[in-house]
């Protein structure tokens, strides 16, 4: 639980690149409550990122990444598509193996890293688009569910195939007219998360990024759902503004629209009855742990 | 059997700090050297099935998935057992055969040994795994049980499915017997794990004539088994958190049109290429180099792989009776490629046969496409589809060519 492992060697400290020095110095790896509110006063887990100016993905990324709850011992795995443009920029390591496959690749890797570190936790974290996770992964998705593989599948529902330039996804609202889909998307959009619940999902959430304190909730429940019961997922709104048509600064009011009353992402959750126990211990322990922080310093203050 | 391999040749150092070491099975960590040469090999009578399940054992796999495809079911059933046995660390049945050549690919980059086995359509399926394994330099071993790939649907033996990996970037070693199989799955490992080989590796064998036949098979004790796998010997970084999670690229090379960009690429599958050649040095003196010869001092060679060559050593026994003399090249490993090896041992031969189990008659163009003098060589006799290739049939073809018979085909006047 610390910078450990990315600790620079003193001699040749000087000569590596000012972004790796600041990893070292004020990045957030064994803090115990991580979240979002550290983005600005620590150094964050991504470095840059290649995506559209304004693209929402990218927020999102930096808010999960801020709310990993032990990015120092969490892997990855992505899938081909915008997101992948992403993860070269990422200090938590991550897998690029093939397009569809993610969760294939996370149900040999958290089953072996298991094997291996019996008495670590090491959280795997699938992150891929809608294209992967639904149309052409679908299989492997919904099979390391029936599974019950313990690990956290997060989807960037941008309901579209982005990087390829815009064409249909089964996420895709029913009428949007795109690419290979001339006469409007002839079905209706997935509904990924019901599926995921029948599924065995013991956690899944459906929200956009417009507010990051509920990303970081969701992400955090998911990780710790996951290691303790069984498979979690999140699906999360980040609109492709640019196949969309949007203006970079749109991405936002767009997030907002979609989750008002009768809009697509209001946010839901299912939970089971033994995750939301979890998560109810969890949050009472966090609590209770901030607050005798509090006490303590508060005591250190007076004395 | 295979021709015995003198025990002064010292292969490759698999020295690992667990040597010596018992495993939870009681097994103890063993140098492959001494597994195979300095330990007593005893004669049992099993299937092809049965063998892989031996060498298995013997191991120290920690991931195994499984799919059923005929032939190879059993082999993975068999491993499952092992597993329920305590011998794997998992074991479970993928939904397909690209998902468990994904599921391998996530095992192997957690830092685990990882064996899996497929056939034909399986192979098929699971391609756009292979030359990712390779790129992402998996020394994931995949035992092939080649079957046909064709439609309408066919079970049957058949070796075409092995053309189609070639170019995959993996070692593609081809078996004769279940001897070879045992031999090839165990030596296969070590080879595909050395630091400055890395890649995956496909043990080929023909299925049923290997699989489902029962032959004599020498098994060392299965007191012993390999050492364990070290991750931390991969000249890529393992995927499990524990070494500095490093920002890997400011521009990442699939979206950029540059030269830089295609430059990595290409210097990449240039890297690849190597790491195959380079396995040559490790492969000699683990198989006794990649090809076997006997008699190729003769005009005319048979240059065969799998149980083409079985077959073949016996037509030559047949044309022998008739006074017709036939030297054999064996070949072992298609990748890589014994080019030098088959050039030296075909320099003084005026002919030469290539039977082969099926249609496209890859091996024979592979021969072609390395020797001077090409017109020497001599496609054929092919069957397909699982048709077997009585050794009399060889004989008979052999003959044909060189002008000894005349053709069965050969119009009358
Ligand atoms: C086997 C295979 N088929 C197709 C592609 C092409 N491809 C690359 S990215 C992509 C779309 C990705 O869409 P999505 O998963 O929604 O991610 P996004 O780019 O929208 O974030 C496609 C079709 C591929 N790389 N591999
Ligand atoms: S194409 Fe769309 S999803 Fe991809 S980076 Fe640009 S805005 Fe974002
Ligand atoms: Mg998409």
């Amino acid at each position: 639980m610390s910078k450990e492992k990315i600790q620079l060697c003193e001699e040749f400290a000087s000569i590596m690149p000012p972004e790796y020095q600041e990893l070292v110095e004020s990045a957030t790896y064994g803090k115990q409550d991580r979240g979002w509110k550290d983005i600005g006063s620590s150094k964050e887990l991504i470095e840059q990122h290649s995506l559209c100016a304004g693209c929402p993905e990218s927020i999102a990324f930096r808010y999960i990444l801020a709310s990993l709850p032990n990015p120092e011992d969490t892997v990855f795995v992505g899938s081909t598509g915008c997101t992948s443009l992403v993860f070269p920029h990422v200090a938590v390591q991550n897998i690029h193996s093939l397009f569809g496959n993610q969760n294939a690749i996370a149900s040999g890797l958290k089953r072996t890293l298991k094997a291996r570190f019996p008495d670590v936790e090491k959280d795997v974290v699938v992150l891929a688009g809608d294209g992967a996770t639904v149309d052409i992964g679908l299989d492997m998705t919904m099979q390391s569910w029936f599974r019950q593989e313990k690990f956290t599948t997060i989807c960037f529902d941008n309901e579209l195939y982005a990087n390829t330039g815009g064409q249909e996804s089964g996420l895709m609202q029913k009428g949007f007219v795109a690419k290979m889909a001339p006469k409007g998307k002839s079905f209706d959009k997935v509904r990924l998360a019901e599926i995921a619940r029948e599924a065995g999902c013991a956690y899944v959430a459906m929200l956009t990024v417009s507010k990051p304190n509920r990303v970081e909730e969701a992400i955090k429940n998911a990780v710790y759902v996951a290691r303790e019961i069984g498979p979690t997922f999140v699906q999360l709104y980040t609109p492709c503004i640019l196949e969309i048509g949007k203006q970079s600064m749109e991405g936002l009011d767009e997030m907002k629209d979609s989750e008002t009353i009768g809009g697509r992402f209001v946010q839901k959750e299912f939970i089971t009855e033994e995750a939301q126990k979890l998560i109810d211990s969890i949050k009472v322990e966090t609590k209770a742990r901030k607050k005798s922080a509090k006490d303590a310093a508060k005591a250190a203050k007076s004395g | 059997m295979n021709k015995p391999v003198g025990t002064q040749k010292r292969i490759i150092a698999s020295k690992h700090v667990k040597l010596g070491q018992k495993n939870a099975k009681g097994q103890t960590y063993t140098d492959i050297n001494d597994i195979f040469y300095n330990t007593e090999q005893k004669p049992v009578f099993f299937t092809g099935s049965e063998v892989i399940k031996e060498a298995i054992r013997r191991a120290s796999v920690g991931t195994s998935v499984a799919y059923p495809i005929t032939p190879q079911s059993e082999a993975a059933a068999l491993i499952g057992e092992l597993y329920a046995e305590g011998y794997l660390d998992e074991y479970f049945r993928g939904e397909s055969e690209f998902a468990v050549m994904g599921q391998c690919a996530g095992a192997a980059f957690g830092g685990h040994r990882v064996f899996t086995t497929t056939a034909g359509p399986g192979t098929l399926r699971a391609m756009e795994n292979f030359p990712m394994w390779a790129g992402s330099r998996l020394p994931i071993q995949v035992c092939v049980t080649c079957r046909g790939i064709n439609s309408p649907l066919s079970i049957q033996p058949d070796t075409l499915e092995i053309h189609y990996l070639l170019e995959t970037g993996m070692l593609v070693w081809h078996a004769e017997t279940a001897q070879d199989l045992f031999d090839y799955i165990l030596k296969g490992f070590i080879v595909a794990e050395q630091p400055d080989v890395h890649v995956p590796i496909a043990v080929c064998c023909d299925g049923f004539f290997v699989t489902h036949t029962k032959d004599t098979v020498e098994l060392p004790s299965e007191d012993l088994c390999l050492t364990p796998y070290d991750p931390y010997k991969s000249p890529v970084t393992v995927m499990d958190m524990e070494s500095a999670p490093i920002r890997m690229m400011r521009d990442p090379f699939v979206m950029k049109s540059n030269y830089i960009s295609y430059a990595t690429h290409a210097s990449w599958q240039q890297e690849v290429q190597s790491a195959v050649e380079r396995s040559r040095k490790h492969t000699i003196p683990m198989l006794d180099g990649l090809i076997d010869e006997i008699n190729t001092d003769r005009e005319v060679l048979v240059v065969a792989s799998g149980t083409a060559v079985s077959q073949s050593r016996e037509a030559i026994r047949l044309l022998e009776q008739e006074g017709i003399k036939v030297g054999l090249v064996k070949i072992k490993t298609i990748r890589p490629f014994p080019k030098e090896e088959i050039r030296q041992a075909t320099k003084n031969a005026k002919h030469i046969f290539v039977p082969e189990f099926n249609i496209a008659g890859w091996l024979a163009r592979e021969v072609k496409a390395i020797l001077p003098d090409n017109e020497r060589v001599y496609a054929g006799p092919h069957v397909a589809g699982g048709m077997t290739m009585p050794s009399e049939v060889i004989a008979e073809e052999i003959k044909v060519h060189l002008g000894i018979k005349p053709s069965p085909n050969r119009r009358r006047p």
